[in-house]
């Protein structure tokens, strides 16, 4: 198998087979907290996905240059990670407020919470257990990302309709979302064992 | 006495952190298929929210305003980092299996919720009932999933045959979308309850 094909295997399998939330179930509380409009989510998504993909970049470097040499993975490896991404996202924060302010007022809380956001964090360590290479963990990153863009679109989507319809009693709410997540993750279930 | 109590009770139900304000979902639905996943993941819970309740409430005079969310993160990175390799240490099969959300408690929005809206605001014994109440609440919500979805999806509870031989497993309820669709169930519940409860004051 080639590279390219290798790293393609790895895109599809992390955006669709294995999409983190529907089937791996990380950064569910943004996914259930932000989906009630369609704008919130498609912004969630964008920054999403530009924050793991320059953290798993900056957890690869850290983790391949400085804890895997000085044998210290065990111990650091959650603490730096942890600071990566939070110092990452202060960055972001910072940038956006400067380049767009309005952006930034739309985030609102969110933004900062991306830094508590599972499934960044979770992004790294995936990558560091498949001891995936340099390219792999971007093209890793930017799939699993990708996946939580697809996720969030389907039940904004589907959540912006339900608004007009006659919800059981026992179900409104938040009940009712995790009930259409569980018909989704069923479809996506369809995905698995498409590449072996 | 009673105001003690209190704080334990309302993290169980009027407050339940995974029920009524959906945060520290992921673990929730990701390892409640079996009940040793669960019962790992409570204990690697406990050990994280417990004594960061207590550090960050210990040390609530001394942590600046302005850094204090990075501050309590290393806290519990570091009670992370410890409960992990103690479930590595004595339970590493179960621990292979659910290694990475146990190494994402550090981020689980239960605990740096608390840190944040509790126990840099009260003293110390009071800190540490809150995360009891809260490991219990979680714990609680855990458990009741795993139970149902290994008894109907294997017929055993804690890896032990329960239902007889001719019970036809119903594997879906092991598989991903049935959390989903358990969690949504018992959100429906307490809601209506609370509901029904609020409506009769």
């Amino acid at each position: 198998m080639s590279y390219i094909e290798n790293l393609l295997k790895i895109f599809v399998s992390s955006a669709v087979i294995n999409n983190i939330i529907l089937i791996q179930f990380l950064g569910l509380c943004s996914y259930i907290g932000l989906t009630d409009s369609l704008p919130n989510s498609i912004g969630m998504s964008f920054a999403v996905i530009f924050v793991t993909v320059s953290s798993s970049i900056l957890a690869w470097m850290i983790d391949n240059w400085i804890l895997i040499p000085t044998g210290l993975q065990s111990a650091l490896q959650i603490t730096a990670f942890i600071l990566v991404i939070g110092s990452f996202v202060g960055l972001v924060e910072m940038y956006i407020k400067k380049a767009s302010p309005n952006l930034y007022k739309a985030m609102g809380i969110y933004l900062p919470l991306i830094a508590t956001n599972c499934l960044i964090l979770g992004v790294t360590f995936i990558n560091s257990m498949n001891h995936y290479d340099f390219v792999e963990s971007i093209v890793s990153g930017f799939g699993i990302s990708f996946g939580y863009a697809i996720a969030m679109l389907l039940l904004a989507g589907i959540r912006e309709r339900l608004r007009n319809s006659d919800v059981p009693e026992f179900f409104k709410g938040k009940a009712i979302a995790f009930m259409i997540s569980g018909i989704l993750s069923l479809a996506f279930l369809g995905f698995s064992g498409m590449i072996k | 006495m009673k105001k003690k109590l209190d704080i334990i009770w309302n993290a169980i139900i009027p407050n339940n952190p995974v029920l009524i304000i959906s945060i520290g979902l992921c673990s929730t639905i990701a390892v409640s298929n079996s009940v040793q996943s669960a019962l790992l993941m409570t204990f690697a819970f406990a050990m994280v929210q417990i004594p960061s309740n207590i550090i960050v409430s210990a040390m609530r005079k001394i942590i600046p305003n302005e850094i204090r969310v990075p501050i309590f993160v290393t806290v519990i990175a570091a009670f992370t980092t410890i409960a992990a390799l103690i479930s590595q240490a004595y339970f590493n099969a179960v621990y292979q299996i659910i290694k990475l959300y146990i190494l994402l408690v550090v981020v689980n929005c239960i605990i740096i919720g608390r840190a944040e809206a509790f126990a840099y605001q009260n003293g110390i014994f009071d800190s540490f009932l809150d995360g009891v109440g809260n490991t219990i609440g979680y714990g609680l919500v855990l458990l009741t999933i795993a139970v149902v979805r290994e008894l109907i999806g294997k017929g055993a509870l804690a890896g032990i045959q329960i239902l007889p031989d001719s019970y036809q497993p119903m594997l879906l309820m092991v598989l991903p979308p049935s959390g989903f669709i358990m969690i949504g169930i018992l959100t429906g519940a307490i809601e209506t309850y609370l509901r029904k409860k609020g409506g009769k004051k």
